[in-house]
């Protein structure tokens, strides 16, 4: 396993919200705008107040392409909590991605 | 290479071309692989197509300073490090000096979640990335394929994966992508083949137990190419193409003239002697002295000064000196000095394309003025004969381009099937063929030797016998009975004959020159003879003279006494009257 994406190299602040999550995007482009938007709603949905988002936007920093070795994008890299799992896509799939989370939907919301 | 690149440039533009520096495979593609586009290498494990693409981004900083971006989606930096690192490549030195940039991408489908469309923009980026940064103008993506287990959607990937070669064509880099091949298809996916510019397929094959590789370039847009499989290696340098056969005939010649080593045999040819940079095939069958010729000729070599290289096949380089010792063929001091290397080795110590590189590479090291092979024939026991025929046409034509002296025995096999492997294989090749044999008369055999062709200069049509002595090879006089030349104990009685024949004229002539003798002293004899009888009689006439004039004188002085005692009267006549 790529020794990046260990945990332990992101040690957690004792502070810091339940969900950690890394969205990788470029730019503007009709996958990345819609990535952004349902991985929003999902979010706010779901795991309101719990999580901490972070959108970078990889044509302004090429180098984390390698770092994190990327290859599809969108990309999203769930840190926390549990182990590593990492997403690609516009999240239109939202049951996929609930499941990758680990975000149980309370059934009362469905 | 170069010197090939220069000779085909022509009033036509030509497709800019990158050069790989892997050794033959730019003579095949004609300048090296296109530039700035992409070029597919595609073949099944094992076949040397990482190296491949590592190779030409290493050759590529070397010898052109031409950065390089090295993304693998199977092996990772430090692996690749370590298994190109025997091959003399440092990969981490040039990735220090940013030549190169390595770049592993790691891909794991049970890692991956599809939640909905997506591209690989993110590959893009890193590439672009990686290429920006160094400034590269090589790219080798390893293998590309790989992407396709990580990520299931099929529609997504085949159209960014044509997005890719796009790109990289637009980007202007000189692309390697591998694949592995499929099952009757050049690629898995059957996509990387038909966005490439250049296809080259590798094949790694057994045939009688016997491993080759071989190369074929598939598909060459807007450049011709050779069109053959090219057996390669991978040797201790990396990969080594060799061309069946160079793709032109312009080598340089030469007019000078090397000596065969045996003055006798130089007498037979026109211009006294092999052309220097010819090919040269002696073929005998077995016993026939051709060792013992070869050798002879590369001693001739090296006492002009010059650098002759032999590979042994039969013997130990001690055997053959010591048995070279023992017709005073002295190859050992030559050896001493440097002129002469030897190289024995079994030929089945190698597959056949090995030998060659290994000629290749000790001919470069060495830089003879001559090659001898003895012999060749003995490759056929590594590989079939059609195999053989084309190494050995690679390397006659490797030699020639290099303007070497070649000389090769061939063993051949049975007086019925004569010169059967030769015939087809190699004698258009040769620029002389001399055959030596054995003439089997009555109880004996005996060497004869001929020469069937000469290129370029005029030569004997005679079967001369030859003998081994302690001396070396002669050549003996030829000697022509009533039914032709003949030789051996016939050549012997031939000349005791001829012998036995001089003495019987020679004592004739004597005989006659003695009965002629005898005669002159006969007629010397009778001729005295005469002379004493003439003497005899013209003593006796001179005496009758003598005596008449005495008698004449004693009467005339009596007549003058008488005259002075009765003195004449005056008008008596004078003295001498008679009365």
């Amino acid at each position: 396993m790529d020794p990046l994406l260990d945990p332990a190299e992101f040690p957690e602040e004792p502070t810091g919200p339940e969900y950690l999550l890394h969205l990788y995007i470029t730019g503007a482009t009709p996958n990345s705008t819609r990535a952004v938007r349902n991985i929003k709603d999902i979010c706010e949905e779901h795991l309101k107040g719990r999580y901490e988002l972070l959108i970078v936007d990889v044509y302004q920093q090429p180098e984390l392409a390698q770092e994190k070795d990327l290859i599809g994008v969108p990309t999203l890299i769930k840190m926390r909590p549990g182990l590593v799992r990492r997403m690609v896509g516009d999240f239109s799939d939202r049951e996929r991605v609930l499941k990758a989370l680990g975000v149980t939907p309370p059934t009362s919301l469905l | 290479m170069q010197e090939y690149r220069s000779s085909v440039d022509s009033e036509l533009p030509r497709l800019p071309k990158s050069p790989t520096g892997i050794e033959g495979l730019d003579e095949i593609t004609e300048g090296g692989l296109p530039e700035g586009r992409p070029t597919l290498i595609c073949g099944s494990a094992g076949c040397g197509k990482t190296l491949m693409g590592i190779e030409f981004l290493v050759r590529g900083i070397q010898n052109y300073n031409e950065p390089g971006v090295l993304m693998a989606f199977e092996e990772t930096a430090p692996e690749l490090a370590a298994n190109v690192a025997s091959l003399g490549f440092d990969l981490v030195d040039l990735q220090a000096r940013k030549m190169l940039r390595v770049d592993h991408v790691h891909v794991d489908r049970s890692e991956i979640e599809e939640t909905g469309e997506y591209d690989l923009e993110g590959l893009f980026i890193r590439l672009g990335h990686a290429i920006d940064s160094i400034g590269a103008k090589r790219v080798v993506l390893d293998t590309i394929e790989a992407l396709f287990s990580g990520f299931p959607n099929q529609g997504v990937l085949r159209s960014e994966i044509r997005r890719l070669f796009r790109w990289l064509k637009d980007k202007g880099v000189t692309t390697i992508i591998t694949a592995e091949r499929g099952d009757g298809t050049l690629t898995r996916q059957g996509l990387e083949e038909y966005v490439s510019d250049c296809v080259i397929l590798l094949d790694n094959r057994v045939i009688d137990q016997i491993t080759t590789r071989r190369l074929r370039i598939v598909k060459y847009r807007g450049s011709t190419h050779g069109t053959n499989e090219y057996p390669y290696l991978i040797t201790q340098d990396g990969i080594s193409v060799l061309p069946v056969t160079s793709l032109k005939l312009d080598h340089p010649i030469s007019n000078n003239i090397m000596s065969s080593g045996i003055p006798a045999l130089d007498e037979m040819f026109g211009m006294r002697g092999f052309y220097q940079g010819s090919s040269v095939l002696i073929t005998g069958t077995a016993g026939t002295a051709k060792t013992t010729l070869a050798a002879a000729f590369a001693e001739e070599v090296c006492q002009q000064g010059q650098r002759c290289l032999l590979f042994a096949f039969e013997e130990s380089p001690q055997q053959l000196l010591r048995n070279m010792k023992s017709v005073e063929i002295d190859l050992a001091s030559h050896v001493a000095s440097g002129l002469l290397r030897i190289e024995a080795s079994r030929p089945t110590i190698n597959g056949l394309e090995q030998h060659l590189v290994t000629l290749h590479r000790l001919v470069k090291e060495f830089k003879p003025d001559a090659v001898v092979i003895d012999p060749i024939t003995n490759l056929i026991t590594v590989g079939n004969i059609a195999e053989v025929r084309s190494m050995l046409t690679r390397l006659i034509d490797f030699l020639k381009v290099s303007g070497i002296t070649g000389l090769f025995t061939a063993l051949v096999s049975g007086r019925g099937q004569q010169q059967e492997m030769t015939d087809e294989g190699v004698s258009s090749l040769v620029d002389t063929w001399i055959s030596v044999r054995d003439l089997e008369g009555i109880g004996e055999r005996n060497r004869g030797l001929s020469i069937l062709k000469s290129r370029g200069m005029a030569h004997s049509n005679q079967v001369r016998e030859f003998v081994v002595t302690e001396h070396g090879i002669e050549l003996l006089d030829v000697v022509v009975g009533p039914t032709g030349i003949v030789t051996g104990a016939s050549r012997l009685t031939q000349q005791l004959q001829e012998h036995a024949q001089t003495l019987a004229a020679q004592q004739e002539t004597d005989r006659r020159d003695r009965e002629l003798e005898r005669r002159r002293r006969v007629l010397e004899a009778n001729i005295a003879n005469l002379r004493t009888e003439f003497e005899s009689v013209e003593e006796e006439l001179r005496q009758i003279n003598t005596d008449a004039q005495n008698r004449q004188e004693t009467l005339t002085s009596g007549h003058q006494r008488i005259a002075a005692a009765n003195p004449p009267r005056r008008d008596a006549p004078a003295s001498g009257e008679k009365n």
